[in-house]
């Protein structure tokens, strides 16, 4: 098939990743976390899904 | 409940990229064979992901959490047991027939191997199942979207499950209409990242939360902790069933009448790019399958342990939607909602934007769960009802263009059954009973025609129907404890047998369902005219060549992938004996 599929993955990963951190800092010193043990679950997540998404891209890119 | 803008920007996001990717596979579907079989053209990593995002639906996601808050990590047997073993007896030793044979369908390898009857049989019944099965996830994903009030102050209430329903309905036949199997399929996968992308952080706030699986181990009681405890007796353990009872059946009839027959999931191994990869499928798929109980089960158990409140943790008490009062069950006692274990611990543990990702991924579910019926159903009507017995011999285009006919059709069949579902109260259970009855014997008919050349269609069709029978007079004349005669067995009026639960009364339907229909086979087969045995080359075991398989490196070997994951299946299953 001639779209590869890392291609829609990396991407959605990266959109995440991007708007769970931004998110994620606009609100690190908001009281909110509290309810995720005081981890700011934004921000670490956001990285992480933005870490996967780039990783996806670049595999991608190496196929191609 | 209140979500932010930021949850439904991430919603959005999402479903932008399910319609984008229908659009962007749009230029490529150019014959039948793109639309329903994608081509035969995708990796074998894409399409192990998706066999068991299909299979991923909300049913599962829901109901094995509700399954883990209620009866603990014992669940887990539907996985380890009722799962695996099956998986990789059907890329080890199904799949070179299935795809070797060139067959398009699951009915259409039966009207190969056998005649065109038994796979009238099987296409009618499983086309009617899809449908019914797309119908109870809409439903049950609209009813979700209620309970919680997602939409609570953008829709007017007495709309939310209405415009529920068409949302899903668009979106699941905007993108099959556009991409067909290569849509779905990019879409699983897509799918499978989200759930895990939104429940691994659940599971792990949620362990910090109760002190981690120690902290769960000193909560609970022992039996909902331990896996194999008093397993060989029905009344020693949660659910109900002995070990031959499992084992057999689960762990053999029922699973692998599931995993190894049902063009569902075979479709998907179907779309590979080559035979070896076709087997492999499987095999990759069951590494995530084994792990899901971690991300699909355990929050369950994490449920009833926040707060550790009464025992039921988070889980809230059931409320009739009309009256708006706690349901209480015949002694005065409230009644608890499991089903909303999962949905509880997203609005428990996750603030404001991370919530939108937990809720994208169980929407996800929801809709793979839908477009892997539909995309089953449009391929089944199409090659086995519409070209088999309606028009034969039309061009490719007309077939093309049937597909996308039968994708609306199918979609509008599924609406017609979640509404269905919200009228009769026990429709729904009845359906679900019918289906058992129907795939119970179905694995017996599948394991003599490939494995014994004897097999004849005439002794494939009695037993099939005979098997059938008998699932309906075992249910007909047995009763779980506790039910009274009517939707729980018992109908034909008299009662010979009582089980301790309903599981143990399912599983043994099965049982004797499979066993009649193997019996029967046989005799039938030994009284009939079989095939030539060159018309069964290719079909059948012993009949075709071995393929070689010294071009794969070890790892790339089924044989060498599917040993591997049975280590570990047995150490997981050792570890949380």
């Amino acid at each position: 098939m001639n779209l590869d599929i890392r291609y829609p993955l990396g991407w959605i990963f990266v959109a995440f990743g991007v708007v769970l951190g931004l998110y994620g800092l606009e609100t690190i010193h908001n009281g909110m976390y509290a309810a995720s043990m005081n981890l700011n679950l934004n921000l670490i997540w956001g990285v992480v899904m933005l870490g996967f998404g780039a990783s996806m891209l670049f595999l991608a890119r190496r196929a191609s | 409940m209140h979500l932010g803008w930021v949850d439904w920007l991430l919603m959005l996001i999402y479903f932008g990229f399910v319609l984008g990717i229908g659009f962007a596979l749009k230029r490529y579907m150019k014959t039948s064979n793109d639309f329903f079989l994608a081509g035969r053209a995708i990796p074998a990593w894409v399409c192990g992901l998706a066999f068991i995002s299909a299979n991923l639906g909300a049913q599962e996601v829901i109901g094995m959490g509700a399954s883990g808050a209620k009866y603990g990590i014992i669940t887990s047997h539907f996985y380890w047991i009722g799962a695996i073993p099956a998986m990789l007896f059907v890329g080890l030793f199904m799949m070179p027939f299935y795809y070797g044979s060139k067959a398009r369908s699951v009915p259409e390898y039966l009207r190969m191997r056998y005649d065109e009857k038994t796979r009238a049989l099987n296409a009618f019944s499983f086309a009617i199942m899809t449908v019914f099965s797309s119908g109870i996830s809409m439903y049950a994903m609209a009813l979700l979207i209620q309970t919680l009030g997602l939409l609570h102050g953008i829709v007017p209430d007495g709309w939310i499950f209405h415009v529920s329903v068409a949302l899903s309905a668009m979106i699941v036949l905007g993108y099959i209409f556009l991409g067909g199997l290569t849509s779905a399929i990019y879409n699983e996968v897509l799918q499978f990242f989200l759930i895990v992308a939104g429940f691994l952080p659940l599971v792990w706030v949620g362990l910090r939360n109760v002190g981690g699986w120690d902290g769960i181990r000193r909560t609970l009681p022992a039996s909902m902790t331990h896996s194999w405890r008093g397993m060989l007796h029905a009344n020693t353990n949660p659910l109900g069933v002995e070990i031959v009872g499992l084992v057999m059946g689960l762990g053999f009839v029922l699973s692998f009448g599931y995993w190894c027959t049902d063009f569902l999931v075979i479709q998907r191994a179907m779309a590979a790019d080559s035979q070896d990869a076709a087997r492999r499928v499987p095999i990759i798929a069951a590494v995530p399958k084994m792990l899901f109980p971690f991300l699909v089960i355990l929050p369950g158990l994490i449920a009833v342990c926040v707060g550790a409140h009464g025992g039921h943790g988070i889980i809230p008490v059931k409320v009739d939607p009309l009256s708006g009062s706690a349901v209480v069950d015949a002694s005065g006692n409230a009644i608890y909602n499991y089903d909303l274990a999962i949905p509880m611990m997203l609005l428990h543990f996750f603030p404001s934007g991370i919530l939108g990702l937990g809720l994208t991924a169980l929407l996800a579910s929801f809709m793979s769960g839908m477009a892997g019926n539909v995309t089953a159903f449009n391929t089944v009507w199409t090659y086995d009802i519409y070209q088999s017995y309606i028009r034969k011999g039309a061009s490719d285009e007309h077939y093309l263009w049937m597909g996308r006919v039968s994708t609306v059709g199918g979609v509008l069949l599924s609406v017609a059954a979640a509404y269905a579902a919200t009228s009769f109260n026990n429709i729904m259970d009845a359906l679900q009973l019918i289906f058992s009855m129907v795939n119970a014997p179905l694995f017996a008919t599948f394991l003599l025609g490939m494995f014994w050349k004897r097999t004849t269609g005439h002794g494939a069709f009695a037993g099939l129907l005979s098997g059938t029978i008998t699932a309906m007079a075992h249910h007909g004349l047995t009763l779980p404890a506790g039910a009274t005669p009517g939707i729980h067995g018992g109908w034909l009026g008299h009662v010979i047998y009582t089980y301790p639960s309903d599981m143990a009364q399912n599983l043994w339907t099965a049982i004797f369902a499979f066993s009649v229909n193997l019996i029967v086979t046989i005799a039938v087969s030994f009284v009939t005219e079989p095939k030539p045995e060159s018309e069964l080359v290719g079909l059948v075991y012993s009949l075709t060549p071995r393929q070689s398989e010294v071009h794969l490196a070890w790892w790339q070997k089924p044989q060498a992938l599917a040993f591997a994951v049975l280590l570990i299946l047995l150490l997981l299953n050792v570890v949380f004996a």
